[in-house]
């Protein structure tokens, strides 16, 4: 795939290669150790693909980072080590959920104080609204009052 | 020859449109009804031009002529005609140039609606418009020439990128384009009310039906796009929060906004000012939306280069328009005084909070978006932001808006009680709690967002379906003579619900298997058996394929056969995967060919996807709701047909 196509397919949609994703050698007997890897591979990122998760992806770098998953599981790792194991060797950009740290606190409470504050302009907003007077209907211009009389109309 | 017509063409379009930019508003301005006049020839004649050449740049694609380099790059002789022609817009040049022509037919199509408006308003209106297309000829014209020859025209092209080689793909971009682009009139008719300096009723019944229209766009086109990379992908995604993606729904969360606001202007008078903004937002989104595209900055940081040219001239364009008509709208945005009084608890109350939700949704999705670039730029910190903080900090928005929607809808204007709007909703809650009863009780597992999402879908469709019969005063004939925009409100409400239930159950009950499959030998996967029968090579029109004939049993009896394949595309040098579905209402069965392994089985996927169909099925109903809408005689977007007698409307 040459880099011209890989870009024109980024002009039209979101594209990523073909998924071939996790392999069935790949898969761990223990089902439950399996449904861990397969949840933390959710939300790692395969860092040579556009925004898709190792579990998505088909590239062999994601291959051996689920595998990596799988052995650090079976080793005995917790999910928070399994993470920060992947952090320390490839640095936050391998996580598709930002953590809660520093000025990533901007990006996890912009929404909420956005929320706020729309909420607060809006409340007093309508508190205006509330208490306004009724316009005084005559004082409507002649062009106004012939426009309101052709919406009427319809 | 045909094609420096066609780029002669583009560049008297150019012209036409630079023309149309100063002269009306001039007009306007003195009040020159002759000046004003000129915009309707020049909008006709910029839509006749650039599609002269469009339709030139098409002729290269469907004759492979060779000697145009876009051709060659983009298309090759052995290529089905349909994707030869959708590879007209496969690619940035060939995009712009349909960009340009669905600019220009908004343009023309203000002009042939536009009859009643009045002509200085109109002229302004099409001033506006001009400058948009004006700036995006530039575009097209000093850096992204599609017409530009080969010296030396090679034997054949070098194909089309093969997962864009399908027809869910080919109509995606012209749909979304036609949203996109819908909402320059919004943002036309918004600039020009701000050069007047007033804001009505009319205002905004003349602007609602191109908003819709847009808006009812940009709904296929998403959904397209999303159908597209379900069954295209080969693992049965449907939506990535890829910066691409959010691209193309912020606009749209934001002309959805709009389309409510408006309707506040309309009947009350109120909320003037925050409406302007929305339609100046809103094609500021679809402007930053292009940005995020065709420069490659956001979805490229690490991975691709980028083209900073086409960037940074999209970016000045951005940048004046949205600049300009937010500086504009300083300057006038106190004239535009609210008439209407309303309660607290009132139907405008409801579409404000309707609006702060899908503003701030909005919002949360923009940060989303361009965080990793910000992050990179002040704190040097390199980041990814991914589906999983998309779906912690948006679904809370889109889980209280549809709690609330059902009771908004119902709300009487000015003042209401939140006890009497719920009287006739009773019978949605109690649906809504049934299902979600119902839902954890056939689970298998304690997820709440399988039966959460049951329950808000309930109540969004029960909800809409009691709005009706309310407003027919229970009455089953005068159901049948209630106004269309009251069938498509509710009808759009219902799809947005129908949407939810079709997410949340896929995503929370979907099946999944990974296997070694030997040949003839059958397994069992969430009530299903599956049996890999044969797999066969064959030979496609541009394509080398290993086909699996795969059977799906429930029950011992047969119910499909599917051809799962994988595609090797040799001038591309490209493999695709094909997933084989078997689509049902309440399930698709979908399966996906892997590699032969060295035991002589195949790795072979199956999905058990519940109700996924449902998804896109919410989308289909949504835009039938806009459709609906747009077809009520009072939203016509010629109103007023019917009182110039020259142009007496038939009938209805």
């Amino acid at each position: 795939m040459t880099m011209r196509a890989l870009i024109l397919s980024l002009a039209l949609a979101a594209v990523a290669l073909p998924a071939a994703a996790v392999q069935p050698d790949e898969v761990l007997a223990d089902p439950v150790l399996e449904e861990r890897a397969r949840e933390l591979s959710k939300g790692l990122r395969c860092l040579v693909c556009r925004n898709e998760s190792i579990d998505e992806s088909n590239a062999e770098l994601a291959r051996d980072l689920r595998i990596l998953v799988r052995e650090r599981l079976v080793a005995g790792d917790s999910d928070d080590e399994v993470i920060r194991y992947l952090v320390d060797r490839y640095g936050e950009f391998v996580l598709l959920k930002p953590t809660l740290t520093g000025s990533n606190l901007v990006l996890w409470i912009a929404g909420p104080a956005m929320l706020l504050l729309a909420g607060g302009i809006a409340a007093i907003y309508l508190r205006s609204r509330r208490r306004a007077e009724e316009p005084d209907v005559d004082s409507l211009s002649d062009e106004e009052r012939r426009r309101l009389d052709e919406i009427l109309a319809d | 020859m045909l094609i420096e017509l066609g780029h002669f063409a583009l560049i008297l379009a150019f012209a036409l449109s630079l023309v149309q930019s100063v002269v009306p508003l001039v007009g306007a301005h003195k009040g020159w009804r002759g000046w004003m006049a000129v915009a309707e020839p020049t909008a006709n004649g910029q839509l006749i031009l650039t599609g002269f050449s469009f339709a030139a740049l098409t002729w290269a694609f469907v004759t492979s002529d060779f000697s145009v380099r876009l051709v060659v790059t983009n298309s090759h002789t052995l290529k089905p005609m349909i994707y030869k022609i959708s590879g007209v817009w496969g690619n940035h040049e060939g995009s712009l140039l349909l960009w340009v022509l669905i600019l220009t037919l908004f343009g023309a199509c203000a002009v042939w609606f536009g009859q009643n408006l009045p002509p200085r308003f109109k002229a302004r209106v099409l001033a506006v418009q001009a400058m948009v297309s004006a700036a995006f000829f530039g575009f097209i014209l000093f850096t992204s020439n599609p017409f530009e020859r080969m010296a030396l025209p090679p034997f054949d092209g070098q194909d089309l990128n093969p997962l864009l080689q399908d027809p869910g793909l080919a109509f995606h971009p012209p749909f979304l384009y036609l949203g996109y682009v819908g909402l320059s009139m919004a943002f036309s008719f918004a600039v020009a009310a701000l050069i007047e300096g007033r804001v009505d009723a009319a205002w905004a019944r003349w602007v609602r039906p191109w908003t819709l229209a847009a808006w009812v766009f940009l709904t296929i086109g998403i959904a397209l796009g999303s159908w597209w990379a379900y069954y295209e992908l080969g693992w049965g995604g449907f939506w990535f929060w890829d910066p691409v993606e959010n691209a193309s729904f912020m606009p749209w969360l934001i002309s959805a906004a709009l389309l409510h606001s408006a309707i506040v202007v309309e009947k009350r008078e109120a909320l003037k000012s925050w409406t302007i903004l929305l339609a100046i937002m809103a094609f500021g989104f679809s402007l930053i939306g292009a940005f995020i595209v065709r420069s490659g900055v956001l979805t490229s940081v690490h991975a691709f280069a980028n083209d900073p040219e086409r960037g940074t001239y999209i970016l000045a364009i951005t940048g004046i328009f949205v600049g300009g008509a937010l500086t504009l709208f300083t300057l006038r945005a106190s004239q535009m005084q609210a008439k209407g009084v309303f309660g607290l608890v009132s139907r405008e109350s409801a579409l404000v909070a309707n609006n702060v939700l899908l503003a701030v949704s909005c919002f949360v999705v923009f940060i989303g978006t361009i965080w990793p670039l910000v992050a990179e730029m002040f704190w040097d910190r390199k980041l990814s932001v991914g589906p999983p903080f998309f779906d912690a900090a948006f679904t809370p928005f889109m889980v209280v808006l549809s709690i609330l929607l059902p009771i908004g809808a119902v709300m009487p204007w000015k003042r209401g009680s939140i006890a009497k709007a719920m009287r006739p909703l009773r019978g949605a809650l109690v649906l809504a709690f049934a299902g979600l009863a119902l839902a954890w009780a056939m689970q298998s597992g304690n997820s709440a967002l399988g039966p959460v999402g049951t329950a808000l879908a309930v109540w969004l469709v029960a909800g809409a379906a009691s709005e009706l019969w309310l407003r027919a005063g229970n009455r089953w004939p005068r159901l049948w003579r209630l106004p269309r925009a009251d069938w498509g409100k509710a009808v759009a409400h219902a799809g947005l619900g129908i949407t939810v239930f079709g997410i949340s159950a896929l995503t929370a009950w979907q099946a999944e298997d990974i296997r070694v499959a030997q040949i003839g030998e059958p397994f069992d996967v969430a009530g299903y058996t599956i049996r890999l029968d044969s797999v066969d090579r064959v030979e496609g029109p541009n394509y080398l394929s290993t086909m699996a004939t795969m059977t799906v049993l429930r029950d011992g009896r047969a119910v499909a056969v599917l051809h799962p394949e994988k595609r090797v595309y040799p001038v591309a040098q490209m493999p695709t995967t094909e997933a084989a579905i078997d689509n049902g209402i309440t399930r698709d069965v979908y399966l996906v060919i892997g590699d032969r392994q060295d035991d002589g089985g195949w790795a072979v996927r199956t999905y058990i996807k519940p109700f996924a169909n449902w998804i896109w099925l919410g989308c289909i109903v949504m835009s039938l709701g806009g459709f609906l809408s747009l077809t009520d005689r009072r939203y016509r977007v010629a109103v007023g047909a019917g009182r110039a007698p020259a142009m007496a409307a038939p009938a209805e």
